[in-house]
Parts: C-alpha cells; sequence; structure tokens
C-alpha cells in the first residue's frame, strides 16, 4: 500500500483496489475514492494548468469548492464531460480522466509562457491589448485566446444519456447533511410532515465524517452518524437523497436538486437515467450549507500542495490519505491547529505550525509543544519552491525582518472561514456583515427559510445540533465533547518583503486572480465590487468565487479605504455548483425538444414528399417537389397549374376565433377599422385590425355567420396575440359588452381550392348551398355539407383565382382533403405550398402582415386606406392615425418593384437607394419586403416599403448588393396580375 | 417559479400559467375623450408608464388558467406579490398597501 495511505481510517473499503487513468496512466485507488483522493495516495498534487499563465495546480480543497483540479472524464463514445473536480469524482475501475488546459503534457506545458510575461497580462489584458487592429479579431487574437486560456474542451457529440425531471412537493427540505442538517432532520421525522434531506456528497454527515475527536451524547461522532441515519432510514417520513446538489432558490421555496444516479458506477445497463432535476415546493426551507475555508494570499500560494487545512483532514478522514510526510500549517485561525494535531496523530509529521497572529491562545501552543511541532507567531510565508509540488516554503517575521527556510512537501493553509450563503441569498434573504468575524451572516429571510448551523456562523459540533433540533421543531439539547472550534483573525493584508512585481499572491485561482490585480482595478477606477469583479474576473469563474469572494472584497476594501459592508458583496446566482445542461432539458430533448403543431393532413403531405419550413409554432407544407425538381421549379410548376386549372393548398393553420354574443358586431366594430353592423348573415368582409398605436396588427377575412356570430381569421402566426388582444379589449375595456370569444383554430380544417375549376371540383359533393355565382358570390360564406360532412363553406381568394375555403371540423379534414384530390385528378388537380401561395398572393399585391408591414405600418402607408371607416367615432387605433408623425408627408410607403432584367429576382431585405454612386454610408430609402419569380408573368415582382413610395411612381431605384452589383427596378403600384380582378368570375 | 393568487379562481397557481400585461389602472379615453386629446396627452397614455422601485399595480393574465386579466400589487423589488384583486376594483390607496403588507399577503 501506498506511504501515503492511513489504512484504518476512512470511509474507503480497502478490499476493494480500483485501478483508473488520469491522463493515460493507471492508478491504484480504492472504491469510495475521488480522482483526487487516489491520486494524493499515489503521491500526485500536480492535476491541471491554470486557466491564463498555465501555472501547474493541484488541488486546493476536498469537495465542490475546489478551484484547480478540474479534469475531462470520459465514459464512453459521447459520455465526455469538462471542467469536473476530481475532488468530487468517485473512481471505479477503468475510468478514464484526463488533466486539461495543458499542451503538449501536464508536466511540461508549452503555454506555460504566458507565466514568465505574466506582467502584460494584468487585470483588463484583454480588453486592452486585443482592441487594435479590428481585424485582427476574428483570425489572430480570439483563437489565439481561446487556444492559450480556458478550461477543457467542449463536447462534439450528441449525449446519449436519459435524464429525468420531477415535480414533487415536501413540507420540510433540508440542504446539508451535517451536524445541523442531520439534527434538523430527525426533529422533523418526529412531526408527521414529509422531510427531504440533501447532500451533494456520496456519504451523508458532512464534518461529523471527519470528526474523530468528536463525541455526541455518549457515542462517537462515527456511531452517532450511523444510528441516526437508521433511525432516518426507518421512519418512513425522511427522504435521504445522497449525491443530490441544491442548485439554485427561486420565488416561494423552490428549490432546484440536481440528483446524480450513475456517474460513480463503472457499469451502467443501458437507458438508466443519469441525472434528475427535481423541482420542489418546499412548505419551509431549512439551510444547513456549512462553511467553506478560506485560503491565504501570499506570493506562491498556488504552488500544488499548498491546500486547505481543513482538505487536508477530509482526505484522512474520508479517504485515510495522508496529503504529504512532511507539513507545515499556516494559518490565522485556531481551527487549522486541531487539523495539524489530527494529522500529527495520523503519523505526519508536521514540520511547524505558522501563525499570522501576534496573539495565540496559550493551550494551543501548549499542545503543539506537547507534539512537537514548531510554532511561529506573528509570521507569515512570503515564499515557496519547488516545480511538480513545493518543496520549501519562506517564512518571514516583518518587524526584525527574519526570515526561514523550512523543507515540506505540502503546506495547509486556514484564513479562517466563510459561511455559505449561496442559496439564502439566491432566495434574496438578506446578510449583514460581522465584522468580528470578518464575514457575512445570514440577516432577515425573503422566504419560510432558515439558515442554521456553521452557515449561521454557528460554528461548532453542539451549536450546530442543538440548532438543528430547533429548526426541526424539537427542543433536544446535545451533549458534545469536541475541540473548541477557536477564533481567528482576518487579515487584509500579509507583510511581505519582496517587491509587489516579482510576486504572484492569488485569490481566485481558477482565473488566475492575483492582489495586484483587484488593486490595480480599484486605480483604475473601479470602486464597486461588481465592477471589480467583471474587470478582474475574480469569482466568475466554474467555482463562482466560493474560496476567493471573501478574500477579494477584503483587498478591494482596503485599496479603497473603506470598510468592507460599504464595497458590498457580488451577487450568488444560481447553480450552485456546474450543472449539466441534460440535467436542465431533462427528457426534453430530440422530437420533446419543442412542440411542432402539425394540421391533419400534415401526414398526407408527408408521404407526398413535400418540403416543410416552420412557420410559428407550426409545421407547414412548403412545396411539393416532383420527379427531383428544384424549389424554383415545384413552385413555378404548382403556381401555372393552380392558375391554369386547379391547386389545392391546406390554410388549417389560420388562426380563428368565433365571435359571438348580442354585442358581437359592435365589438368587431371597435376591434377592425372597417365597420361590420351592415354585413349580412352570409356575407364575409376582409379586416384589418390595428393596435392602438395606429399601426397593423393583424389582418384576415371573417364570415358573418348569424346575427350574433362571426368567424372570424387571423395570421397563421398572428393567433395568439390576436385572441389575447380581444380578451385584453373585451374584458378591462369594453365589458359592457355580452360578446364570448372561443378559439376555434384546432377545431377546423381548412381546404383551400384555387383556380378556374374550383368550383366545378365541389359541386357534385356539396349538399344544402347552392353554387351558382349569382345565389353565392365572391366574398360569401355559407353552411352545408360536403361528403356529408357539415362545413362552413367560404368563397374568399388569397389567390386572385376563384377560390373557395372549405372548413370541416378538424377530425374529417385528412377524409375530404384525400376525397378531394381523387376526384381532382381529372382537372390535373396539383397541392402546392405556402411558397407558391406567397407567390401566388404577391403578384396580386395582398399583404402578409409581418412580412410587408413591420409594426411600423399604417393602413395608409400600406396603401389601404379604403379599410379605414371614417364614420365611426372610435376604434382601436383611430385616435394614433391622427397623431401628427403618422400622416406626416415622406414616410415609407408599400409599393411594386419591377426589376430592369426581369430575370432578377431581388433578395428579400435588400436595401434601397435612389444613387448607387454616392459615398457609403449611403442614405437608405427603404428595404424590399417581398420578392419571387412569376412563372404566370415570365419576369419578377416584389414589393418594398420606401420612403415616400407612393410619390415616386415611374422612378428608377437602385438596389446595391454585396460584392458590387446594383440592380435597377421601377417603382409600380403592388398589382401585378389581374388588376381589375376579373378572374375570379370564372363560371 | 412564483405562485400567484388569482382572484377568479381564488387559487394560487404557478407562475408559467400566467402572463405579465403591463401596468394596471390605465383606463381607455372614450372616443369624445381621445377628440379632445392633444398629441402630446395621447402620447402619453400609449407609451408612458411609471418605472417604479417598490409596489407596483400591474395587470396579469391567467392564460393558461381561467382566461381572465386581473389586476395585483407587486413589489418590484422583492417580486412578492402583495395582493392580487379583480378588474373593476379600485386602485388601492397606499394607506390599504401597507395594511396589506402588514397582515401577510394572498
Amino acid at each position: 500500500m501506498s506511504e501515503f495511505r492511513r489504512p484504518g481510517r476512512g470511509l474507503v473499503d480497502y478490499d476493494s483496489p480500483v485501478k483508473f487513468s488520469f491522463d493515460g496512466k493507471t492508478y491504484d485507488g480504492f472504491e469510495g475514492d475521488t480522482v483526487a483522493s487516489a491520486l494524493l495516495a499515489s503521491g500526485v498534487h500536480l492535476m491541471g494548468r491554470s486557466f491564463k499563465y498555465h501555472r501547474p495546480r493541484g488541488p486546493v480543497g476536498a469537495g465542490s469548492e475546489e478551484p484547480n483540479a478540474l479534469i475531462t472524464v470520459t465514459r464512453g463514445k459521447g459520455r465526455m464531460t469538462p471542467n469536473l473536480r476530481a475532488t468530487t469524482m468517485e473512481i471505479y475501475a477503468g475510468k478514464e480522466t484526463a488533466s486539461q488546459n495543458r499542451y503538449p503534457g501536464l508536466g511540461f506545458d508549452a503555454g506555460a509562457f504566458n507565466n514568465v510575461f505574466s506582467a502584460f497580462f494584468p487585470a483588463g489584458f484583454y480588453n486592452k491589448t486585443f482592441m487594435w487592429p479590428k481585424s485582427f479579431w476574428d483570425k489572430v487574437y480570439e483563437p489565439f485566446i481561446r487556444k492559450m486560456a480556458g478550461l477543457g474542451p467542449a463536447p462534439t457529440e450528441v449525449d446519449p444519456d436519459n435524464y429525468g425531471s420531477v415535480y414533487a412537493t415536501c413540507d420540510v427540505l433540508i440542504v446539508g447533511s451535517g451536524p445541523a442538517g442531520l439534527a434538523a432532520a430527525l426533529a422533523a421525522s418526529k412531526k408527521d410532515q414529509d422531510v427531504i434531506l440533501v447532500d451533494e456528497n456520496p456519504q451523508l454527515g458532512g464534518s461529523l465524517i471527519s470528526s474523530p475527536e468528536v463525541t455526541i451524547d455518549g457515542l462517537s461522532a462515527a456511531d452517532w452518524r450511523a444510528k441516526t441515519l437508521k433511525t432516518l432510514e426507518k421512519s418512513g417520513n425522511v427522504r435521504l437523497m445522497p449525491r443530490t446538489t441544491a442548485i439554485g432558490y427561486y420565488h416561494d421555496n423552490f428549490v432546484a436538486l440536481a440528483e446524480r444516479h450513475t456517474d460513480h458506477l463503472p457499469m451502467v445497463e443501458p437507458g438508466r437515467i443519469r441525472e434528475t432535476l427535481h423541482r420542489i415546493r418546499a412548505g419551509e426551507v431549512i439551510l444547513a450549507q456549512g462553511a467553506i475555508e478560506r485560503p491565504l494570499v501570499f506570493d506562491g500560494n498556488d504552488r500544488p500542495g499548498v491546500m486547505l487545512a481543513s482538505a487536508a483532514q477530509t482526505y484522512l478522514n474520508i479517504y485515510g490519505v495522508a496529503v504529504g510526510k512532511e507539513l507545515v500549517v499556516f494559518t490565522s485561525h485556531d481551527s487549522a491547529y486541531n487539523a495539524a494535531f489530527e494529522l500529527a496523530g495520523a503519523n505526519v509529521r508536521i514540520a511547524s505550525i505558522i501563525d499570522a497572529r501576534r496573539e495565540v491562545h496559550a493551550h494551543l501552543i501548549e499542545e503543539a509543544e506537547r507534539r512537537g511541532i514548531d510554532v511561529h507567531i506573528g509570521m507569515v510565508v512570503s515564499g515557496t519552491k519547488g516545480k511538480k509540488r513545493i518543496s520549501e516554503v519562506e517564512i518571514y517575521e516583518s518587524v526584525h525582518n527574519d526570515r526561514k527556510r523550512i523543507k515540506c512537501d505540502a503546506l495547509l493553509m486556514c484564513g479562517g472561514w466563510t459561511p455559505s450563503l449561496h442559496l439564502w441569498s439566491h432566495s434574496k434573504g438578506s446578510i449583514k456583515w460581522d465584522s468580528q468575524t470578518g464575514v457575512y451572516l445570514p440577516d432577515k429571510a425573503n422566504e419560510n427559510c432558515v439558515c442554521i448551523g456553521a452557515s449561521n456562523g454557528d460554528f461548532g459540533v453542539k451549536a450546530a445540533l442543538d440548532a438543528g433540533s430547533k429548526a426541526g421543531g424539537g427542543r433536544k439539547t446535545y451533549k458534545t465533547e469536541e475541540p473548541d472550534f477557536g477564533v481567528g483573525e482576518v487579515f487584509d493584508h500579509l507583510p511581505s518583503y519582496k517587491k509587489s512585481s516579482k510576486t504572484k499572491a492569488f485569490v481566485d485561482f481558477q482565473n488566475d486572480v492575483t492582489d495586484k490585480d483587484i488593486k490595480l482595478a480599484v486605480r483604475e477606477g473601479f470602486h464597486s465590487i461588481e465592477h471589480v469583479k467583471r474587470y478582474t474576473t475574480n469569482g466568475m469563474a466554474t467555482d463562482q468565487g466560493k474560496t476567493s469572494n471573501l478574500n477579494a472584497l477584503e483587498i478591494a476594501s482596503k485599496a479603497l479605504g473603506k470598510d468592507a459592508p460599504q464595497v458590498g458583496l457580488t451577487t450568488f446566482r444560481p447553480p450552485y455548483t456546474p450543472t449539466t445542461f441534460g440535467a436542465l432539458c431533462g427528457y426534453r430533448t430530440d422530437d420533446l425538444f419543442e412542440v411542432t403543431r402539425k394540421t391533419a393532413i400534415d401526414p398526407w403531405a408527408e408521404g407526398q414528399g413535400a418540403v416543410f419550413e416552420p412557420v410559428g409554432v407550426w409545421r407547414r407544407a412548403w412545396y411539393f417537389p416532383q420527379d427531383g425538381e428544384d424549389m424554383h421549379a415545384a413552385v413555378a410548376r404548382e403556381c401555372k397549374v393552380t392558375r391554369d386549372s386547379l391547386g389545392i393548398f391546406d390554410a388549417s393553420t389560420l388562426g380563428k376565433i368565433e365571435v359571438v354574443g348580442p354585442d358581437a358586431s359592435k365589438f368587431m366594430n371597435l376591434m377592425y377599422t372597417n365597420p361590420w353592423s351592415k354585413l349580412g348573415v352570409g356575407a364575409c368582409r376582409y379586416g384589418l385590425m390595428l393596435g392602438e398605436n395606429g399601426y397593423i396588427y393583424d389582418d384576415g377575412v371573417v364570415g358573418r355567420i348569424a346575427e350574433d356570430r362571426f368567424h372570424v381569421t387571423t395570421t397563421t402566426g398572428g393567433a395568439p396575440r390576436v385572441y389575447r388582444h380581444m380578451e385584453d379589449y373585451l374584458q378591462t375595456e369594453f365589458p359592457e359588452l355580452d360578446v364570448w370569444l372561443t378559439s376555434t383554430t384546432e377545431q377546423w380544417s381548412v381546404i383551400a381550392l384555387n383556380g378556374p375549376n374550383a368550383r366545378k371540383l365541389i359541386a357534385p359533393f356539396v349538399e344544402g348551398i347552392d353554387l351558382s355565382p349569382e345565389a353565392f358570390p365572391h366574398m360569401a360564406v355559407r353552411e352545408g355539407s360536403i361528403f356529408g360532412i357539415p362545413t362552413r363553406l367560404f368563397r374568399v381568394s388569397f389567390s386572385g383565382e376563384l377560390g373557395f375555403e372549405i372548413n370541416i371540423p378538424s377530425h374529417f379534414g385528412l377524409a375530404v382533403w384525400k376525397a378531394l384530390f381523387e376526384a381532382g385528378q381529372e382537372y390535373n388537380i396539383t397541392p402546392y405550398g405556402t411558397e407558391t401561395m406567397h407567390v401566388l398572393r404577391a403578384e396580386k399585391g395582398f399583404i402578409i402582415v409581418g412580412q410587408d408591414t413591420d409594426g411600423t405600418v399604417t393602413p395608409q402607408d400600406a396603401g389601404m386606406n379604403w379599410i379605414v371607416s371614417k364614420k365611426k367615432k372610435d376604434f382601436v387605433g383611430k385616435r394614433s392615425l391622427q397623431r401628427s408623425d403618422l400622416v406626416a408627408e415622406g414616410r415609407k410607403q408599400l409599393i411594386g418593384l419591377l426589376t430592369d432584367d426581369p430575370k432578377v429576382v431581388l433578395e428579400e431585405g435588400a436595401q434601397i437607394v435612389a444613387d448607387p454612386n454616392q459615398p457609403i454610408p449611403m442614405d437608405m430609402l427603404g428595404h424590399v419586403t417581398s420578392s419571387y419569380w412569376s412563372e404566370s408573368l415570365g419576369k419578377s415582382v416584389a414589393m418594398a416599403l420606401v420612403k415616400d413610395g407612393f410619390n415616386l411612381m415611374g422612378q428608377t431605384l437602385h438596389i446595391p448588393m454585396a460584392g458590387g452589383v446594383v440592380h435597377k427596378a421601377t417603382v409600380v403600384k403592388p398589382v401585378f396580375y389581374d388588376p381589375n380582378g376579373e378572374r375570379l368570375n370564372v363560371l | 417559479m412564483m405562485l400567484i393568487h388569482c382572484p377568479y379562481c381564488d387559487e394560487k397557481r404557478p407562475e408559467i400559467e400566467f402572463a405579465y400585461a403591463g401596468e394596471a389602472h390605465i383606463a381607455r379615453p372614450d372616443a369624445a375623450e381621445q377628440q379632445e386629446m392633444s398629441d402630446a396627452q395621447w402620447s402619453e397614455f400609449l407609451f408612458i408608464r411609471d418605472n417604479k422601485r417598490g409596489e407596483h399595480c400591474e395587470r396579469w393574465w391567467h392564460a393558461n388558467g381561467c382566461n381572465m386579466f386581473f389586476n395585483a400589487v407587486r413589489n418590484t423589488v422583492t417580486d412578492k406579490f402583495v395582493k392580487t384583486y379583480k378588474m373593476g376594483q379600485k386602485r388601492p390607496s397606499a394607506s390599504q398597501i401597507s395594511k396589506w403588507n402588514e397582515g401577510g399577503n394572498v
């Protein structure tokens, strides 16, 4: 067994050895080890290279706070995860892991020259240096920065794993299973309550696992923990969830829990869920997240082998690993003495304890001396040596300028303790500064929530247990024997004899931020801690500054000459630790990622090999290619057959709203620009809807089914907002109107037939409706049946041809479509998609709201003044149409464009200018809104919004394109085909 | 995710059932009033809204629920709903709001 192992200690299973690989080399460990503990047991501290300077780094912590030891884990094809903390990754046989951000290897890294030239890489370096020349950014600077500075590689393959998603409630949610959390669970379990206890670690128990000196009610901490867990398991109302991180705390006690099921297992049967995101609505939340030890900021504090004292305790007590053979401890808090004594008790030589404070309790010094440990009071570590691992520290006393060197192979540091306020702050609980201990503590809760134990500044096992019992609704007081947790002193600056230009003392290890960077930021004028954070990137790495935020605050406060609470604290944001996209998505991947609405006729179109396009949330048939046709050929054919004979089109996605009630026509008068009172039953009218700001909001054909009933249609994409718009006005502005609105979009399938043979096709199958032109004129609606299916039959046209829109209940849509298609064979019936629909309507100059209008177009701008009632006293948007800027001359107006070269189809969105030879930037008059090849006319047609367009009729405008080509076009009225509408009247 | 009390359903329901609908108590002038308003006054009605820090009266729509629009007092700093009430009820006075605040909200 390795010389660093301490058999008999820890929770690892010494009977189950495990081999795994790190950077291609095989290492030994035991079941229960993490990658970090097993590597440390093999004498390896060097586990990664730093973000900016590529400095060699080893683990600083032993848990999720770890900033340095980030690794990539591969679990087979598609299962590569970068940036995982080696300190939390449990090993199993054959696990493949690798270090990051090094080339060609971890031991020798070419990028380390950044470190040599680090004087040139201060805070804000990227902002300052890479600004010029601009053209270098894409090709030189960004690729360079990405290569040299960074984390692990992003996965490139599709994640093959499954993820779960659970919504649940509970009475009490407890976060953290240390003494406070366990005592709270124990108390809550005795009351008839649903309790959930979560902990991010594989083992429940928190600090109790690494407190061998502690007894609780006469039991050792380990025995008390085991007994308590057994009691909770048996209670029946407590759910214990290890390997589960409470990642975020949201409104009204809504807490997200990410549970990891399989990453620690060697063999996972296919289909098993890897992670589950639980969304818990809790009656009460008890936060017992503990505290995180604070590093000390001194030159060379990032060398592999320098770590938190509590981390060394954890490695010893949970994993049975001594982090070195000869240790030096550097502290400003009593708690590190206990760590030193515990390690000494496990046959680890403690060379010296260096205490930055001038005064220390005598009993600690006596105990150290009793154990043969040198204690240096009032001294600091002023430098470290060692390449892949620390080999020596230099200590320094500022008054007498004493210096001394001490050999060691690990340096433990302790700058005090920072209560974990992450979730408390997510919940918007307020915090207060405790000047005595130099930490922020919870103040007032914003939710039904308490923060207890070390995270509330109550250090020590008894304090945590008693607070836990009380929070869980109990009254128990515990008897414990435990070493005094002690007190500490916070230093905003450690003395040094070195020139600051020669030192590198890290505050944020993961983002390579030093104390100098923070001071520089303050000198350069960043006085808010939020600005200092963003300028230096302190606390912005994947660990979110768990070990660095308070040190950064102290340094910034001193540089500003203010007290810490005046400088503030940066905001904690979810997630507490990095969370996989898989867990956040749950099962909503692939087809379930976003719902696609399909019409009843969609399967037929799919069977025909239609090409689809998304329209709003719908997918619609775009065109129907035959025999390898491209889109251009297919659309030309579809247009030609429709104009010559008969086309069939699925218009089911049109929004439909049934407006019903005695005041229905009054309501319609208020919602649309044109009048509705005199529209006869059985007649249709095109309606234009404005927003209150006077701009075109939507349009559609409306049929009057009865005196008190309108069948309103809307654009496909506009249906939800039009319905909301109507409901809003009905409920809040016109509540006196007796009207009911019902969205009927999904109730009707709509089959549009267009072409001279449309009437001939349906005539044999329609019953109850006289189809003759006299009895059923253009813009009329009739109720009857087709193929025996009840229908609302509209005679309308969005193509300029004789047209019908057959509305039938959705579940008959496909059957009626198929029957029409079969019967239509004698007319060469041709299905067409949205592209042909667009061409046909553009040839007629019919607008598409949202394409030819953009939310700043009035009816007048669109050449549609004819539809705005002058007589109605009120309708939504009426007053706005009189606003001076909406009636002003020279607004952008909708016109038609014909290109000089009829074969040129303009690009939609292309900008239009009067003079193409003017200097850039040119004075742009407007842009092309719709543009198509018209097979019927043998030329291209386009519509455009152009400044003062109505006054430019007949003039030539220019459309300059990228690459220097300039198209010429003539301004015309936007009606290109059958301007008098004669084709509607075909018999 | 917040829980919002719908005054029509008289139930607290998850936020995803609701949609925000802008500031409350901005009545639309009737036809006669509209004609008397200057462009500046009309623009004020159309575009100018409070950007309040603290208790704000606003409209919500129970879109994926009972479909009703209702009013609410919400604190824009804490995001807490102080009270929700039916459309047509008067704007609550400052003293009413502080009374609600003391009594715990619905």
